[in-house]
């Protein structure tokens, strides 16, 4: 099986070690995971601020990059939703039949990562130990969109070490929202807020998460009101194992 | 006399003023919180609810395509049981039609329903225009009405004030609209409801002309259904000799079997109860039981624009039950008013620039983009409207508008400037590399003058001038590590 990660811009340029614990952890599943160094972007950040024909492009070298492979992985929800779901109505915007044919081959092989983990290579016990008190916040786009379910959890809770705890109105979102949390600054600051307090209400160490992007807001509200708590991506807890601790 | 919507600034503006009442923000939690746990409860006891679901879309689905046959034939039905029908264009027409019919009784005010429909054509302001008080009797209707206040919530339009604020609303005013509130009125719902009853009942026994909306029109028998819960509907449907029913043209169903599925879908994601108190139901004219003149006015309003559109079609199916407010997260802290329409949450999200159209107005045009596309609301709708996928659409109808005017394009935006570069450099790898050098190359700088970390210990940023103050403003950003992932894979080989 050629597995391809899709890093995701985020990740690239803020987040690089997320990507490397994908690395890590895939390598230790068995998977010889591949990175088409001409991946992009998936393009989310066009489609939903409004801006199509730009997203085309994007799209493309997306289709083109990942073009042949049995599977491709990403740590972020969001980012495999957009490509799930948006990629086609990008190609029909494009008029492009022979772009929407090379989206609907790709499409659905792109997987979030606890997808990948439990439904494609069957396991839930990937050999971490994080030994943190966590609580685990189910980002919007892995839980709707997608529909990862409780996969997520049953991965934190066979880590060793650590002990899961509930996080107050979970599945609230935590008002990142992409270029929401710019153009809507004051709503997405007073949505993540109320996330952050949950957060540590909670008594958790450490809050986990499928996406940076939303864990860069909410961290970056939990380090500004100095709570203590940080934030991990899952990627990041999954690929802990003692010999790193 | 109730306010306008005229003139709302873009929604985050609106926001923010919202935002900073502590006191609003309360309100809201636990007004919301209250009703998602009801209606989480008794959608629960539904084993087959995602079938209801799917029922309910497919049966507004098959009428809003067939629209066309389906108001003949409801025109028809209800003129055979002895109603008059009318068409209305617009908002315009519509108050032109009721405005008549009130003149050609002589009267000089009217007792309402709690209805959508004329809320949006704005009834009693133009009835207002022509001499005629038209009375609102629903009890959250009136609270609004007496307070010179526009409506925050679709079910629940004055879910904004508390009972202390009623209190002294209903104080001093309800002297000037009819009967007065006791002297020593308290603040306690039951003396609240009790002070409501008094003032309305006089209205309901002189009122000659009632107007009503309708939540649903039988086609195939002229039926037509309100939804509600006080009473007062009843009361209004029944008492006046002339009945004037304001309709928008999706409220259509082929039959009266339809009901079966709606009537289950309605009040639970409504009000979050199993059954709504009342339920009244009306065909025509009965001889020598209700009113002996009965009008329809049936209103499109932008309904057939919505309709021409091929994604934003869906919004049509809408029921007003309002679920979608109480889950929706943003509409949670920024209330009803912060969307400028009778339309609030995510519905009115997406509906009010279905029904006037892109590129017109920036107030419609923020309204797309006031939503964090969490889903929950598409999750929440009774009739599975997708309203996350509606709000990206729409977002690229109004960019679209504002792409080309007059056969020139624009100078850009600061906005449209910005996702053009990130559209070029994150579209292939070896520019999103050269990016990310940049930043890198600016991290090592800054880290020298940085001293915040992060918990975990990354240097964080806590100050960015320009557009990224509206992120640093209350939120640290991590500062880019020195080596992006693709620098560190070509460096090492994928870490081997």
């Amino acid at each position: 099986m050629r597995v391809a990660l899709m890093v995701t811009c985020i990740n690239d340029a803020l987040f690089p070690d997320t990507g490397k614990a994908v690395v890590t952890l895939l390598r230790r599943l068995g998977v010889d995971v591949e990175f088409p160094a001409e991946q992009g972007c998936c393009g989310q950040p066009m489609v939903n601020t409004g801006y199509l024909d730009e997203a085309v492009p994007v799209v493309r070298n997306f289709a083109r990059s990942f073009a042949g492979y049995d599977a491709v992985v990403t740590p972020s929800g969001s980012c495999a939703g957009s490509v799930r779901h948006q990629h086609g109505i990008v190609a029909k915007r494009a008029g492009d039949t022979e772009l929407a044919t090379a989206v609907a081959e790709i499409s659905p092989r792109t997987y979030e990562l606890s997808e990948f983990l439990v439904d494609v290579l069957g396991v839930v016990d990937v050999g971490a130990y994080f030994p943190h008190t966590v609580a685990y916040h189910p980002t919007c786009h892995s839980l709707r969109m997608l529909g990862v379910g409780d996969r997520p959890t049953r991965l934190l809770e066979a880590v060793r070490g650590l002990r899961l705890v509930d996080l107050p109105d979970a599945d609230q979102c935590c008002g990142f929202g992409g270029t929401f949390a710019l153009k809507n600054a004051d709503t997405s600051v007073a949505m993540g807020s109320d996330k952050a307090r949950h957060a540590v209400e909670s008594g958790a160490e450490v809050l986990v998460a499928g996406d940076n992007s939303c864990l860069m807001h909410i961290g970056g509200l939990l380090s500004r009101q100095r709570s203590g708590v940080r934030v991990m991506h899952l990627a990041d807890v999954l690929a802990s194992t003692e010999a790193a601790s | 006399m109730t306010g306008t919507f005229l003139g709302m600034p873009p929604f985050p503006e609106a926001a923010r003023a919202a935002l900073a009442d502590t006191q609003l923000r309360r309100n809201l939690a636990h007004a919301t919180a209250t009703i998602r746990a009801k209606r989480n409860a008794v959608v629960a006891e539904v084993a087959e609810w995602e079938d209801l679901r799917l029922a309910g879309a497919a049966i507004k689905d098959e009428v809003l395509l067939n629209l066309d046959t389906y108001l003949v034939q409801l025109e028809q039905s209800l003129v055979a049981a002895g109603a008059t029908v009318h068409w209305a264009r617009d908002a315009t027409d519509a108050c032109r039609v009721v405005a008549q019919v009130a003149k050609a009784h002589g009267v000089d005010e009217v007792v309402k329903v709690k209805s959508m429909a004329t809320q949006e054509i704005e009834l009693n302001e133009a009835l207002a225009a022509e001499g005629i008080s038209a009375w609102e009797t629903d009890l959250a209707e009136l609270i609004v009405q007496l307070g010179d206040d526009l409506p925050s919530h679709i079910l629940v339009p004055a879910i904004h004030r508390n009972r202390a604020e009623i209190r002294e609303i209903f104080r001093s005013r309800m002297a000037g609209a009819g009967r007065a509130a006791p002297d020593d009125l308290s603040d306690e719902p039951a003396d609240l409801a009790a002070a409501a009853r008094l003032h309305l009942r006089e209205k309901f026994l002189r009122a000659k002309v009632g107007v009503s909306g309708a939540n649903f029109a039988i086609a195939d028998s002229g039926t037509l259904v309100v939804v509600e819960s006080e009473g007062n509907g009843r009361m209004c449907l029944t008492l006046p000799e002339v009945l004037v029913t304001v309709v928008g043209i999706e409220k259509v169903l082929p039959s009266y079997a339809d009901l079966d599925v709606f009537l289950q879908l309605l009040p639970r994601s409504s009000t979050g109860e199993r059954m709504n108190p009342y339920t009244s139901m009306w065909t025509g004219v009965t001889p020598g039981d209700g009113p002996q003149e009965v009008h329809v006015v049936l209103l499109d309003n932008g309904r057939t624009r919505a309709l021409a559109d091929d994604i934003g079609r869906q919004a049509l199916r809408c029921i007003r039950c309002s679920a979608c407010l109480n889950v929706c997260p943003v509409y949670e802290r920024t209330g009803g008013h912060a969307y400028g329409s009778v339309y609030p949450g995510p519905i009115g999200a997406i509906l009010n620039p279905l029904l006037k159209g892109p590129g017109l107005d920036a107030q419609t045009d923020s309204l797309p983009y006031a939503s964090s596309l969490c889903g929950a609301c598409f999750e929440a709708c009774p009739v599975r409207i997708d309203i996350p996928t509606v709000l990206v659409d729409l977002r690229a109808q109004v960019v679209d508008a504002h792409r080309s005017s007059s056969g020139h394009r624009r100078l850009p935006k600061p906005e449209a400037l910005a996702i053009k570069v990130a559209g070029w450099s994150l579209a292939r790898g070896d520019r999103l590399s050269a990016a990310a050098r940049m930043t890198g190359l600016g991290s090592r700088v800054a880290s020298r003058v940085l001293s915040r970390r992060l918990p975990g210990g990354r240097p964080a940023i806590t100050r960015l001038p320009g557009p990224g103050a509206r992120w640093t403003g209350a939120r640290d950003l991590p500062l880019p590590p020195a080596e992006s992932f693709r620098a560190w894979w070509r460096r090492t080989g994928g870490g081997r």
